[in-house]
């Protein structure tokens, strides 16, 4: 168990090492850089720029360097756990990250957990009662969570909760308890907001989840397996979870690595929407105003993320499937 | 006086699909008594299987019973009347009560325990499931005991290391045996066993033969035995009921079934099972071999043949490990003849036809081809490609007729590729060449514009077989030609491989697992055993007096299809 960990391990510093460096590549993409950003913007105002100035910018943040030494005055950074210097906000990145990071997590996890909560259960219904009236239904709901896109969702959410309620959805606390010190008020304050993003972001991936279980399942259903098993004279449902759904898990726990990443930026319109302190909305300016610091930074916790994800299913697979467990002994 | 277990009366069981019924079992009638082996026999789609399923209500979907009677004699002890008489048809497929039946009556064992079994759980703890399903009470230590007592009578050689083992780390005997264990986990009185041996070698089948009818006699189990295989049938069965398109048409006595058959398909499927017990008839029109040696040269000399496989492991390549699958094999084909290549799975006798073919590189050794011109080709080492005229005289005949044709090209179009490629024939000409093909191995010229998906299994073994003599060829390669094909099929198709081999003068290199294939069809037979050849020689001196251990102890594990020729387990 050890060895395995530890290999996947060795294999996650290379990965993350690519990770960074295609990022870092895929930042520089766009023509123009932080400096002229900033003078179209000043322009764009009506003020003219002093093309010295210009150039004084450009020197002042390395932006002429060739691209390989700039990415490896960055990476270095990043190695020693610093993330740079935000140009778009003036401020280290480190410190815009740390303040956005939890409440991030705190909404994603949440919405990961309500998600597989909801749907697994949801799948394997649909699947074990193929074509009954709740497998429609589960069906139909899948795909309206899947058409509709989830800014929509969420502005709907927001009238809803509006028109009929009085209630303003948006952000993750209301003002009076921001900066306050942790108490029961508190704590409701922060319930009565994150429902919302929750419910928007689990939908989406719900209904996904939702087909996929079923998929899985469906195909598992009628392997012998399965008919040894009800040939003992197990009771239905528990052969179900104890087989097949078993069975059915694997490619589901194999997804954890790329959902916890894909949470967040499909998340990012839903969090301006509804006006969320989270990651995403970072990331959007960050790359906006080709704040190169800033979008790096958000992207290298995003790539820890993934890593964090894939060992996460990587040690779940290897307690799931004997296989694994021999195959890496 | 035996007592009655289980009486099956008019039994219907229906597949209802889109547009039809596929009527599966259409009213059969069955007893089972207490110790005695009921093989119900039939061919594939007789609904044998479909028939054996429904007693325990374990159908796939959509099957349904939906008339007769499954009625289960439960006896309290020795008890000569039994206390209960529940029927099984009756009960709901989920019901409590059809649960206890599976939990405590009737257990069932599968063909291929590699899939019937659960890889995620290990065999002790399937086992511990069954045990503890019928002694809730039982605790689990106990159990895990218990476990270990059954592998130990499955005449496992380390039952607790196998209790704690994945079914895939045994080998396909091994895991057959814990399913056998785990069915009688829950003391049934009633086996019922599905074609349990039909995916095991034949030495490995014997095995779970005698273990099946040891227990059967100690334990005095009633077992309803599901087989395709006539010659398991005369091995093992006390009665016989014989099965054709949901009906059973035959039942009795297992030396009246095959002392005096009455139905004509009974007699039909004795008939083919018998008659691959001797030479074909139409090998005596091939001139024997042994006179033409002196001055007829092989038409392909083998020697030191050698396939090494090498399997990686491990992100660097590290944990190098080679399998030499084919070790050393030397041996000759003269012209006109059929070698029989005989093995067991893992033997090297596939691998060796593909490298002869040229689908694997042979590792070491060589392959001297004799072409059409008499000069000699080196096979080894030469890649063909293009219009390298090895490729039309030297074919392949695949094993699995399904697989081995493009569902999306018709009839005439896989025929005539080969022709094509070679640049012999085109248009009209091409088309006239396939349909005399077609004819040639029994199939008609007016087929040509349809898909496979058309055919039965041994119609498209006949495309296949078209599409290897496609080129003119002098030597085919057929790899396990008939294993696909229902027994009845077996002898017509080797018929038609021999007709055409008189009229074409083709030689034959047939691999197979099967003895009698190789008693109806081949001249001379190499044994093959873990890559090397362990025995050669003309069939006749090698089946009837075998040398080698290993040749004895195939030869001996083979059930003849003749209750008078079975020696004592």
């Amino acid at each position: 168990m050890i060895g395995y960990i530890l290999r996947r391990v060795c294999a996650m510093a290379l990965t993350f090492w690519a990770m960074t460096f295609v990022a870092f590549l895929i930042m520089e993409l766009p023509p123009g850089d932080f400096a002229t950003t900033r003078v179209s913007e000043v322009s764009a105002a009506g003020a003219k720029i002093d093309p010295a100035m210009v150039e004084r910018l450009r020197e002042m943040y390395h932006l002429d360097a060739p691209l390989l030494e700039r990415y490896a005055v960055w990476f270095g950074g990043v190695l020693r756990g610093d993330l740079g210097y935000s140009l778009a906000y003036n401020t280290p990145v480190n410190q815009l990250v740390a303040s956005q990071l939890p409440n991030t997590l705190l909404v994603e996890g949440l919405t990961l957990l309500f998600m597989y909560a909801v749907a697994i259960p949801i799948g394997i219904y649909s699947a074990v009662r193929q074509y009954s009236a709740g497998d429609y239904v589960a069906s139909i709901i899948g795909f309206i969570g899947v058409a509709v896109p989830s800014f929509l969702f969420a502005l709907l959410l927001m009238w809803v909760a509006y028109s009929s309620f009085g209630v303003v959805l948006g952000g993750l606390q209301s003002q009076e308890y921001q900066g306050a010190a942790w108490s029961w008020g508190k704590f409701s304050d922060l319930a009565a907001h994150l429902w919302a993003p929750i419910l928007v972001g689990g939908a989406a991936g719900m209904a996904s989840l939702i087909r996929v279980t079923r998929a899985n399942l469906l195909d598992e259903l009628d392997k012998p397996y399965v008919t040894t098993a009800r040939a003992k004279g197990l009771p239905e449902w528990r052969l179900l979870l104890k087989y097949p759904v078993r069975m059915a898990m694997s490619p589901l726990v194999s997804s954890i690595g790329w959902l916890l990443p894909s949470l967040i930026s499909s998340a990012t319109v839903v969090a301006i929407v509804l006006n969320m302190p989270t990651l995403g909305p970072l990331l959007l300016t960050g790359l906006l105003v080709q704040d190169m610091f800033l979008a790096g930074g958000v992207l290298v916790v995003m790539a820890i993320l993934t890593l964090i994800g894939t060992l996460i299913s990587d040690v779940v697979l290897f307690w799931l499937d004997p296989r694994v467990r021999v195959s890496a002994a | 006086m035996k007592r009655l277990l289980l009486s099956v009366r008019n039994l219907k069981t229906h597949f209802p699909l889109a547009k039809t019924i596929v009527k599966a079992v259409d009213g059969i009638s069955f007893d089972l008594f207490e110790g005695e082996t009921l093989c119900v026999v039939g061919e594939s789609g007789s609904g044998k299987s479909a028939a054996a399923r429904s007693i325990l209500q374990i159908l796939d979907r959509p099957g349904k019973i939906v008339d007769g009677e499954i009625l289960l004699h439960r006896y309290r002890e020795d008890d000569t009347t039994p206390s209960a008489i529940i029927d099984i048809a009756k009960l709901g497929r989920s019901s409590r009560a059809m649960q206890m039946v599976r939990r405590q009556d009737i257990s069932m064992i599968f063909q291929e325990p590699m899939s019937s079994l659960s890889l995620a759980h290990s065999c002790g703890d399937q086992i511990v499931e069954a045990i503890l399903l019928r002694h809730p009470r039982m605790a689990k230590r106990d159990a895990w005991q218990r476990a270990v007592e059954l592998l130990r009578q499955m005449q496992l050689p380390d039952p607790a290391l196998t209790a704690s083992q994945y079914p895939f780390q045994l080998s396909g005997g091994m895991r057959q045996r814990a399913m056998i264990a785990m069915a009688l986990a829950s003391e049934p009185r009633i086996l019922i066993a599905d074609e349990p041996t039909t995916a095991l070698d034949v030495t490995t089948q014997a095995e779970i033969l005698a273990l099946l009818e040891r227990l059967r006699s100690s334990l005095g189990l009633g077992v309803i035995f599901i087989t395709h295989d006539v010659g398991v049938v005369a091995n093992i069965a006390d009665r016989v009921a014989v099965m054709q398109l949901g009906k059973v048409v035959e039942t009795g006595d297992l030396r009246s079934i095959f002392d005096h058959p009455q139905h004509p398909y009974t007699r039909m499927l004795l008939a083919s099972a018998q008659r691959l017990e001797k030479p074909s008839p139409l090998r005596a029109t091939v001139v024997p071999v042994e006179s033409t040696h002196a001055n007829v040269r092989p038409i392909l000399k083998v020697r030191d043949l050698g396939k090494t496989f090498v399997l990686r492991r491990g992100l660097l390549g590290n944990g190098l490990k080679e399998l030499r699958a084919v070790d050393g094999v030397s041996f000759d084909v003269m012209p006109r003849e059929n070698v029989g290549i005989v093995g067991e799975s893992g033997s090297g006798k596939s691998t060796m036809a593909r490298c002869i073919v040229g689908l694997h590189n042979a590792s070491a050794g060589s392959m001297l081809y004799r072409d059409a011109s008499d000069g000699e080709v080196e096979l080894a080492g030469r890649v063909r490609k293009g219009n390298d005229p090895l490729l039309r005289e030297v074919r392949m005949i695949f094993q699995d007729p399904f697989s081995a044709l493009n569902p999306r090209m018709t009839v005439g179009q896989i025929i005539g590729e080969p022709i094509r490629l070679a640049k012999t024939a085109r248009g009209r000409e091409l088309k006239e060449r396939v349909a005399e093909l077609l004819s040639l191995v029994g199939l008609e010229p007016r087929m040509m514009e349809r898909y496979p998906h058309a055919f039965s299994g041994g119609q498209r073994q006949r495309i296949v077989i078209a599409r290897a003599i496609a080129t003119s060829p002098r030597l085919i390669v057929a790899d396990e030609a008939t294993s696909a094909l229902d027994v009845s099929l077996r002898a017509q198709m080797l018929d038609l491989m021999l007709e055409l081999q008189n009229r074409l003068n083709l030689s034959y290199v047939f691999i197979t697992h099967d003895i009698s294939n190789i008693r109806y069809f081949c001249d001379r037979v190499v044994v093959m055993h873990q890559g090397k050849v362990v025995e050669t020689g003309t069939v006749d001196a090698v089946l009837n007096a075998p040398s080698h251990d290993y040749t004895k102890r195939l030869i001996a594990s083979v059930p003849r299809p003749d209750p008078s020729l079975q020696t004592p387990q």
